[in-house]
């Protein structure tokens, strides 16, 4: 840059020689000097106002583009993480113990209906109509036409009739993703199953809940998303549950029974292996309960879990287990049989008269009423509670079904001396043949009290003592002798050692004022092999005749007994159990494949 | 000096950008791929449980008693019963291939000559 100087010595001496004033120069010079520091001053300030203005231009027209990028781009949350697996939040499936499926899901759709969108509603509902015939095509008009702006036509459609929605082609028919509970075994295990129906409902998805049994039970656990997907496995196993409600429907048509109720537990864990209730049905078409009338009528009525019946003589173990447990009796003991007896103004009878007297073991083996009525009066009302408390017969069981609390045991109003003697042989206390399996599940378990659970492998506290080991035993020698030489001898299995006793109860009237002559409650409960129990069973019928015989005969020995042994037959293979030739194992007999 | 440090400090603040900012593209493509990689463990969960389904809808008992009636004649299946286990002994084993002969015995007769009468 040139300097220009303020005072040039030329224009100075020129100025002196003219006589002006040379100061003025200077200051002439010195305003042009600040004018041009002005002006460069200015156009700098106006360069950095410009590229700011750029600035602020770029950053603005940036923040609109992303502004109408975002408004125009569909919603999506900005994730610094993901979450977990999104499917493996549906219900969990059932298995049995070997985990094959009881219960799971399938994808489906409902179908639903906007009329504001329907392009031609008449045709429409004469399409739905001829797709799924239960509509009523009237109704729907009326629906189309009306005000509603949203209707919900079927829950669940299968894939054809959705293809075949869509063939009508209106764009007011819409699908809303469904998950449908599915039960593939169909009937079997309906009654512990129980079913699910759809809880709130949404248009993209809907809450699948348990109506009944375990799916109503472990509702929360199924539906538990920490789970991750991992099943339900139960005690049951599926063979072995189908083949018991063969067995059972084959038994109770041929009895002409009212119902049925099996139950194959395993002795040392109470874990149920199969437990059926007969009629039943199917849990992927649940029946409505009935609305008036005995809800025992009803096929969603369980029989095992929620009937409570006098059971009759399969009590007589446990007074007999009391007897010896508190030393009064030994099996040997004679017991007076001598009938009829008379107690106040009850008489009790037997069912043939045994003679003035009979051994313990006979007391049970013959089932003679006289006889366990005369143990039961050695320790009284107030023991035996104490004593049937504890074998749990008093309280609902703890199996985990929610019907469970509904099986309650109906107890007499008063514990009266002529209770104790009628309870004695399992008359005056009703409970569930559930209740009746987990007590002689505690005689085959050595005395340890055992508790019905329908989960494979829980941990569980052990129970607590009931009898000792060797009354535990005594009774098991007893039951066998039923068996071998009683009232149960059809019952017995060769090679399984079948103990247990018979009941043959009949059936109180539903209006009171007695028992009924020809209706009679007919159980088996027992245990096998009876020297070391792996598991025990219970099967009972309501209101059974056989008729193969001149007389119609309706006894447990005659009923209950061989549709039991034909049941042990067909299931101990499956479970697993060689015959074994009865006292000793043979010799030479080693497993080549298990 | 100080001009050094400077331009190496923007350096340095122009490549942690650079890093920030693969790495930022990077998380984001990985959590698309997580995202995929559920909907393909989604897809595949929801073949399966269809697939269990009818595995098990196939073989429920009742139907698999029914073909094994049907097909009584061919298969010939029984339910097990517990005459079904038996003892080794029962076994009909194949009889035992006799041992190679290492001393062979010559047996004159062997020899004779068949046109021979007998006596």
């Amino acid at each position: 840059m040139i300097r220009r100087p303020l005072r040039p010595l030329a224009r100075i001496l020129k100025a002196r020689d003219h006589g002006e004033n040379p100061d003025a120069i200077e200051r002439e010079n010195l305003r042009l000097r600040h004018e041009e520091v002005r002006d460069r001053a200015r156009s700098r300030a106006e360069g950095r106002l410009l590229v700011l203005g750029g600035f602020f231009f770029i950053a603005f027209s940036a923040i609109a583009l992303k502004m109408g990028g975002m408004a125009g781009a569909p919603a999506e949350e900005p994730r610094a993480a993901d979450s977990g697996n999104p499917i493996i939040a549906q219900r969990a499936d059932i298995t049995d113990r070997k985990g094959r499926i009881l219960a799971t899901n399938l994808d489906t759709y409902a179908l639903y209906a906007q009329p504001p969108q329907m392009i031609d509603p008449a045709r429409s509902a004469a399409e739905l109509v001829r797709i799924f015939p239960e509509l009523d095509e009237q109704e729907l008009l009326e629906d189309f036409a009306g005000p509603r702006k949203f209707l919900w036509i079927r829950k669940q459609i299968s894939p054809e009739q959705r293809q075949a929605v869509h063939d009508i082609g209106d764009p007011g028919l819409l699908f809303g993703p469904r998950e449908m509970r599915i039960y593939p075994n169909g009937p079997i295990a309906s009654h512990i199953l129980g079913g699910a129906s759809y809880g709130r409902e949404g248009v993209s998805s809907a809450e699948v809940i348990g109506v009944a049994g375990v799916e109503r039970r472990f509702d929360a656990y199924l539906r538990d998303p920490a789970n991750e997907g991992a099943p339900l496995q139960l005690s049951l196993d599926l063979t072995v549950q189908s083949a018991v409600e063969e067995v059972l429907l084959g038994g109770m048509n041929l009895l002409n029974a009212r119902g049925a109720a099996a139950v194959l537990m395993e002795a040392k864990t109470g874990e149920i292996v199969a437990m059926a209730s007969l009629p039943d049905f199917d849990p992927n078409n649940r029946p409505r309960p009935l609305i008036k009338g005995s809800p025992a009528d009803s096929p969603l009525f369980n029989r095992m879990v929620q009937g409570v019946y006098e059971l009759g003589s399969v009590f007589k173990i446990f007074t007999v287990a009391q007897g010896l447990e508190m030393g009064l009796i030994q099996p040997s003991t004679m017991i007076d049989t001598k009938g009829p007896m008379t107690w106040g103004r009850f008489r009790i009878r037997d069912f043939h008269d045994y003679g003035p007297q009979l051994s313990a073991t006979d007391v049970i083996v013959e089932s003679s009423n006289i006889g366990t009525s005369r143990i039961a009066l050695m320790f009284g009302a107030q023991k035996q509670r104490e004593f049937l408390g504890r074998l749990g017969m008093l309280e609902p069981t703890e199996v985990e079904m929610v019907e469970a609390p509904t099986g309650k045991p109906l107890l007499p109003a008063q514990w009266s001396e002529i209770s104790t003697m009628t309870i004695s042989y399992g008359h005056g206390l009703s409970v569930t043949p559930l209740h009746l399996a987990a007590g002689y599940a505690t005689l085959a378990n050595g005395g340890i009290k055992v508790t019905p659970t329908l989960l494979h492998n829980a941990n569980r506290a052990p129970g607590e003592r009931v009898v000792s080991e060797q009354t535990a035993a005594a009774t098991r020698a007893m039951l066998r002798a039923v068996v071998s030489r009683g009232t149960a001898s059809l019952g017995d299995v060769e090679g399984y050692e079948v103990g247990g006793k018979t009941g043959t109860a009949d059936k109180p009237k539903e209006n009171g004022g007695g028992y009924y002559k020809d209706k009679v409650i007919s159980t088996f409960a027992g245990m096998f092999p009876a020297t070391d129990p792996e598991y025990v069973f219970v099967v009972t019928f309501d209101e059974p005749v056989e008729t193969t015989g001149s007389i119609p005969r309706r006894t447990a020995g005659w009923t209950a007994v061989p549709v039991a042994s034909e049941m042990i037959r067909r299931t101990a293979p499956l479970l697993g159990l060689r015959p074994q030739v009865e006292g000793a194992p043979i010799e030479g007999i080693s497993l080549a494949a298990n | 000096m100080r001009g050094v440090i400077y331009v190496l400090s923007a350096l340095a603040v122009v490549a942690l950008g650079f890093w920030a900012y693969q790495e930022n593209y990077s998380t984001q493509q990985s959590l698309r791929d997580v995202r995929q990689l559920y909907a393909r463990i989604g897809a595949a969960h929801a073949r399966l449980g269809m697939l269990n389904a009818e595995w098990a809808y196939l073989n429920r008992p009742d139907r698999l008693r029914d073909l094994a009636d049907l097909n009584f004649d061919r298969l010939g299946l029984l339910p097990l019963r517990p005459e079904a286990f038996g003892q080794i002994e029962q076994v009909g084993f194949p009889p035992e291939m006799l041992p190679p002969i290492m001393n062979p015995v010559e047996v004159s007769s062997a020899f004779m000559n068949t046109d021979e009468e007998p006596l």
